[in-house]
């Protein structure tokens, strides 16, 4: 009943973008949590697999890819402790505000990440 | 209409018709002033086809049975003025989402208010008195003021069909009804406190809302809703940890 343009008119406001980020971080990280455990497995398993594994990641792109899987994170955490004080907490009426913050939080653990990189 | 009126400036409203399948029909409306959204469907309805379905009473925003869905968003549309929400001359009119469809832009509501009774959304006096006494209630306390932020909700269904959790779970229970049961909850004079918060505390109740705050974005009257859920989730985790839920 409608196009894409009034399907997404009434999801247009920063909370529930909030709550897309939210979502769709959770889910990259809950592929990305199998796949790191299994590269970690190999440093018992085989070694210089996993030492290529290791010399791979210093590839500029894949840093690349690391700091957004830091981005995603640390707003995935950042947005689970706003959900936390929303419903744990007295209401605050600088809701917009919050997302802001929690979305600094994660750009700032990008950075930081990107700054510290060899 | 005599052909010796100067032009008018034109309106293109394109109103859902049919039912849960139909249509957005096309219809041309002289712009006018002022002009509510509300107008604009009363013209189509009285002037161009008497067949179209819709529903409205008061036309000042008090009894809450005209909400429709502008150009996406669910709004009460006797106090929505066309120049807020046709920038290109282009209005899309349809029903609530979220509720059954009758015909056009009539949806049945009765989901929606059977919601509020599965939610006890009712006044239960606290003790055979309070029918003949009055109660005294500081207004300035801090439950009174709690019960009075819910109370002016008007029904209208727009948090309703604003939100995304209904639409997900056709079972839960909603902004609106969640709202009066806070109301409820803080009203020091209702005596089924209890109840309330079980209700509240189920599989379809506050617990299922995503913070998606859709409910507080849009709901004509400015209440929030989702601090309302926010409140019932508190309470329901503080009473089952006191072993009273």
């Amino acid at each position: 009943m409608g196009g894409m343009k009034y399907a997404i008119a009434s999801r247009n406001h920063p909370v529930y973008w909030a709550f897309v980020l939210h979502r769709a971080s959770g889910l990259a990280l809950a592929v990305f949590v199998p796949v790191h455990l299994y590269t970690l497995s190999l440093a018992v398993r085989e070694a210089a697999r996993f030492d290529a594994f290791l010399e791979w990641t210093e590839n500029p792109l894949v840093k690349g890819g690391e700091a957004l899987l830091v981005l995603l994170l640390a707003g995935h955490l950042a947005g689970g402790l706003r959900l936390l004080a929303l419903e744990f907490l007295e209401w605050r009426d600088w809701q917009k505000s919050i997302v802001a913050i929690t979305l600094g939080i994660a750009a700032a653990c990008g950075l930081l990440f990107l700054m510290n990189a060899p | 209409m005599s052909g010796r009126e100067p032009p008018e400036p034109e309106l293109v409203v394109e109103i859902w018709r049919g039912r849960e399948s139909g249509e957005f029909v096309p219809y041309r409306v002289a712009r006018r002033e002022n002009q509510t959204v509300l107008d604009v469907v009363s013209h189509v309805q009285r002037r161009i086809d008497p067949t179209l379905s819709y529903r409205f009473a008061c036309r000042v925003g008090m009894c809450g049975s005209c909400a429709m869905t502008v150009n996406g968003i669910p709004r009460w549309t006797c106090r929505t003025r066309v120049d807020r929400v046709a920038g290109n001359g282009r209005v899309r009119i349809g029903p609530l989402r979220n509720m059954p469809v009758i015909r056009d832009l009539a949806v049945d509501m009765a989901p929606f208010f059977d919601k509020w009774q599965r939610a006890t959304g009712r006044f239960v006096p606290s003790d055979a008195d309070n029918r003949r006494t009055f109660a005294r209630v500081p207004p300035g306390s801090r439950e009174r003021q709690a019960a009075d932020a819910g109370i002016e909700c008007i029904g209208c269904g727009v948090c309703y069909a604003a939100c995304d959790v209904v639409a997900w779970n056709s079972d839960y229970l909603g902004p609106a009804a969640l709202n009066r049961v806070w109301t409820l909850v803080n009203d020091s004079r209702d005596g089924a406190r209890r109840e309330h918060l079980a209700a509240a505390a189920g599989d379809a109740g506050c617990h299922q809302c995503h913070s998606h705050q859709a409910c507080m974005s849009y709901c004509p009257k400015g209440l929030n809703p989702t601090a309302a859920i926010a409140g019932l989730k508190r309470e329901t985790v503080k009473s089952l940890l006191r072993g009273e839920l």
